[in-house]
């Protein structure tokens, strides 16, 4: 029986090592699953926060690693914002089951819930996996539709009062101030992207159904045969006869997505490949929510302008 | 289709309150009021339809309310199945001999050597809980179900802590606790195998875990177990003969502390950068063994986990990950009576203390999505003792293999193995696996 020295190695290991604490006195500690949710509670929390993302912007979010240092990111958080509908099913749930913390327990107030809120799109009348990698809550990108971050921003400015109620004035005025800048910039948006009302695109997953409703694009192909399948050679005949026939003339691509086969499709199709990121700071100089859109819509803008 | 309803049953009722009215004959004068009355009550129905039209239409043209519907996540308890058949051809014709895993192919041909029902869930504000039902068909065709795992999970206990109680894989190194379907081979790593058991470390018990306050990753585990049964190899099972060439002591009753089996576990990690991260782990296992009414078992074993994961991963590819663990038994036989292997003789074997290591290192290269490329070199090894088993005799193994995930729902995956037995020689044997999962999608950890 000599398990004395485990025991002592992990006192002593308790001991030695730099204690973490709170990370700076009275700020609330955020923690989001995926960048955008972070920049947005950044404008909401402003000093009063300390914001921190656990996916990479330029990674998948659907499959971000369950590394043990989320577990302590979450261990020590006063509040998690979540996509939902399912975003997050392939590695939140166990880094929560090691993070052991009640403050962000489901349905805690320190739990913010992203598609709470919002109106799903895509929510599938049966559940078959035939269709491929379909959410069962719906379609989980909606950020993609500035009145949904909207909603959002109000849900994690209420969460925030709830939480840190001292901040209560602060979040609110930061809320009327996100609103504003986003009531301003969606009109922009709109009129930049009016002409093309009625475009047709195609993208690699089903990520910008949102963003196609709101300014009244039509995605009319993806270039995965069914969600989270991968493109076949056959799936992508099809897709390039579609294009060259409905005269499709640009694919929005993200980071992590596979661009060359993009690249191949857009070759035949005579259409452009557009790197559009989901996540602020996936591609440079978008590291705040307006300025990602901006740079979505003026992306997709320019490409459409030229193709005429 | 609700509004023409409405105006069905409008009519209907204006049509119904009408009828008595016309089948009788009243008398001219009575008719004629009777008439106006009739005309009133008409206009007054016509109005509130006209009134009931124009809400139904403001309802239409306000914004369409979420909508209700199935909600697969919200059900309270998840339920998932995991169905595995292998396919194996090998120089030695007894595969059993050669695979001696317990979710592991033991014939030429085909075989069903796992299929898990899991269900999972949130049993209160304070509980999860996690059952594991595992079935398999034998060499001979027999089906044979059991209980692999079965236990509950604290949520919110104060500092830190979490306790998991009920059936359960030991937390000993980092391959054993995991289940078959989460491997990065067909088979189980033949240093585990030697001294954890062909089913892995697991018995009913009790683990507190305490996540330490430090800035990086580490965690402290503690467990208590009970020492008996197929699932405690090298404790009090009746497979010890395997390990100390002697009898079982067949009546070794729990008479204290001592008798039970712990296993302390220390793990640690660190974010080596934005891309790379690196995992460490310290464990031991001790507890009695039924060579003699004292005899016991210490097992040491450290564990290495290295992951590179591209920034820009798609579906988690690429990837290349490193998995190695290092084993070191030391199995205090008591003095015991032999069940010769090689002298055919009964005798007295001496007190003596056997020591055995073992292990393993694998590379698993995650290509491009959903393609990965393996190899596992492994070594194990037992000292000189009075006597000579199989299981404590030198051999080293070689396995490359292949693996195609069609979707993260389905797997194909293609393995060789040679194998170099001391005393017996090279050995090849060819693994096939096809593996399904059914229902929910059960979380990755790291």
């Amino acid at each position: 029986m000599n398990i004395l020295p485990l025991i002592k190695l992990a006192t002593v290991a308790a001991l030695a090592v730099p204690h973490a604490g709170p990370v700076r006195a009275g700020k609330l500690n955020v923690v989001a699953t995926t960048p955008d949710f972070a920049a947005i509670a950044r404008e909401i929390g402003g000093d009063a926060v300390d914001v921190k993302a656990l996916a990479k912007p330029t990674e998948d979010p659907h499959f971000v690693d369950a590394k043990p240092s989320h577990v302590v990111t979450l261990n020590r958080a006063d509040v998690l914002i979540e996509g939902g509908a399912e975003l997050e099913m392939g590695w939140l749930p166990s880094l929560l089951e090691s993070a052991r913390n009640p403050k962000i327990a489901a349905g805690a107030p320190g739990r913010v819930v992203g598609s709470q809120g919002i109106r799903m799109l895509e929510i599938p009348t049966s559940f078959d996996r035939a269709k491929g990698d379909v959410h069962s809550l719906g379609n989980p990108h909606s950020l993609v539709d500035p009145l949904n971050a909207k909603i959002v921003a109000g849900e994690i400015a209420d969460h925030f009062s709830q939480v840190d109620p001292k901040s209560a004035a602060l979040y609110a005025a930061n809320l009327k101030k996100f609103n504003a800048t986003i009531d301003a910039k969606l009109a922009e948006w709109q009129k930049l992207l009016a002409p093309f009302k009625g475009a047709k695109i195609v993208t690699y997953h089903k990520d910008f159904v949102y963003l196609g409703e709101r300014f009244g694009l039509n995605i009319v192909e993806t270039l995965e045969p069914k969600p989270g399948i991968a493109p076949s050679p056959a799936h992508l005949a099809q897709v390039i006869t579609l294009m060259k026939a409905q005269k499709v003339r640009v694919i929005l691509v993200q980071p992590f997505q596979n661009r060359k086969t993009a690249e191949t499709v857009a070759r035949q199709a005579d259409a452009a490949v557009l790197d559009v990121g989901q996540q602020p700071g996936a591609i440079k100089g978008t590291d705040t929510y307006a300025e990602l859109m901006d740079s979505i819509v003026r992306t997709i803008a320019n490409a459409l302008r030229e193709a005429r | 289709m609700k509004k023409s309803c409405l105006v069905a049953t409008t009519v209907a009722t204006i049509m119904l309150s009408g009828f008595p009215l016309g089948a009788q004959q009243p008398p001219d004068s009575t008719a004629r009021a009777q008439q106006q009355a009739q005309q009133r009550a008409l206009d007054s129905l016509a109005a509130s339809v006209r009134a009931m039209q124009a809400r139904l239409d403001s309802v239409e043209r306000a914004p369409a309310p979420a909508p209700v519907q199935a909600r697969t996540s919200g059900a309270y308890m998840n339920v998932s199945f995991v169905g595995l058949t292998d396919f194996a051809w090998s120089s030695q014709s007894d595969v059993g001999e050669l695979q001696r895993g317990g979710h592991e192919p033991k014939v030429r041909g085909f075989s069903i050597p796992n299929a898990e029902l899991a269900l999972d869930g949130t049993v209160d504000p304070y509980l999860k809980a996690f059952v594991n039902i595992v079935h398999s068909l034998d060499a001979k065709g027999e089906t044979s179900v059991e209980l692999e795992e079965m236990y509950f999970l604290t949520t919110g206990l104060p500092h830190n802590l979490q306790v998991k109680a009920g059936q359960f894989f030991a937390e000993f190194g980092r391959q054993n606790a995991q289940h078959p379907h989460a491997w990065a081979f067909a088979d189980q790593p033949l240093v585990l195998n030697r001294m954890l058991g062909p089913d892995g470390l697991r018995s009913q018990g009790a683990r507190i875990s305490w996540l330490l306050p430090t800035s990086f990753y580490t965690e402290a585990m503690f467990t208590v177990m009970n020492s008996a049964g197929a699932t405690t190899f090298s404790f009090r099972s009746d497979e010890s003969p395997e390990i100390h060439g002697g009898d079982v002591q067949l009546d070794r009753p729990v008479k204290g502390a001592g008798d039970m089996l712990y296993v302390p576990r220390i793990t640690t990690s660190f974010d080596l950068n934005d891309t790379q991260t690196l995992l460490l782990g310290a464990s031991g296992a001790f507890g009695p063994n039924n060579s003699g009414p004292r005899a016991s078992t210490a097992i040491y074993g450290g564990d290495l986990y290295w992951k590179w994961k591209s920034p820009r991963a798609d579906a988690g590819f690429p990837f290349v990950a490193v998995q190695s663990e290092y084993l070191l038994r030391r199995y205090g036989a008591a003095a015991r009576r032999t069940l010769d292997y090689h002298y055919g003789a009964l005798g007295w074997l001496d007190t003596e203390t056997l020591t055995d290591e073992g292990a393993y290192a694998q590379v698993q290269w995650g290509i491009r999505p959903r393609i990965v490329a393996a190899v596992r070199g492994e070594y194990v090894n037992g000292d000189a003792a009075m006597f000579v088993v199989p299981l404590r005799q030198r051999r080293t193994r070689v396995s490359p293999n292949f693996t195609w995930f069609p979707t993260e729902f389905s797997k194909f995956r293609v393995q060789y193995n040679y194998d170099n037995r001391r005393g017996i020689g090279g050995d090849h044997t060819l693994l096939m696996q096809f593996e399904f999962l059914l229902g929910a999608h059960a979380a990755h950890k790291f």
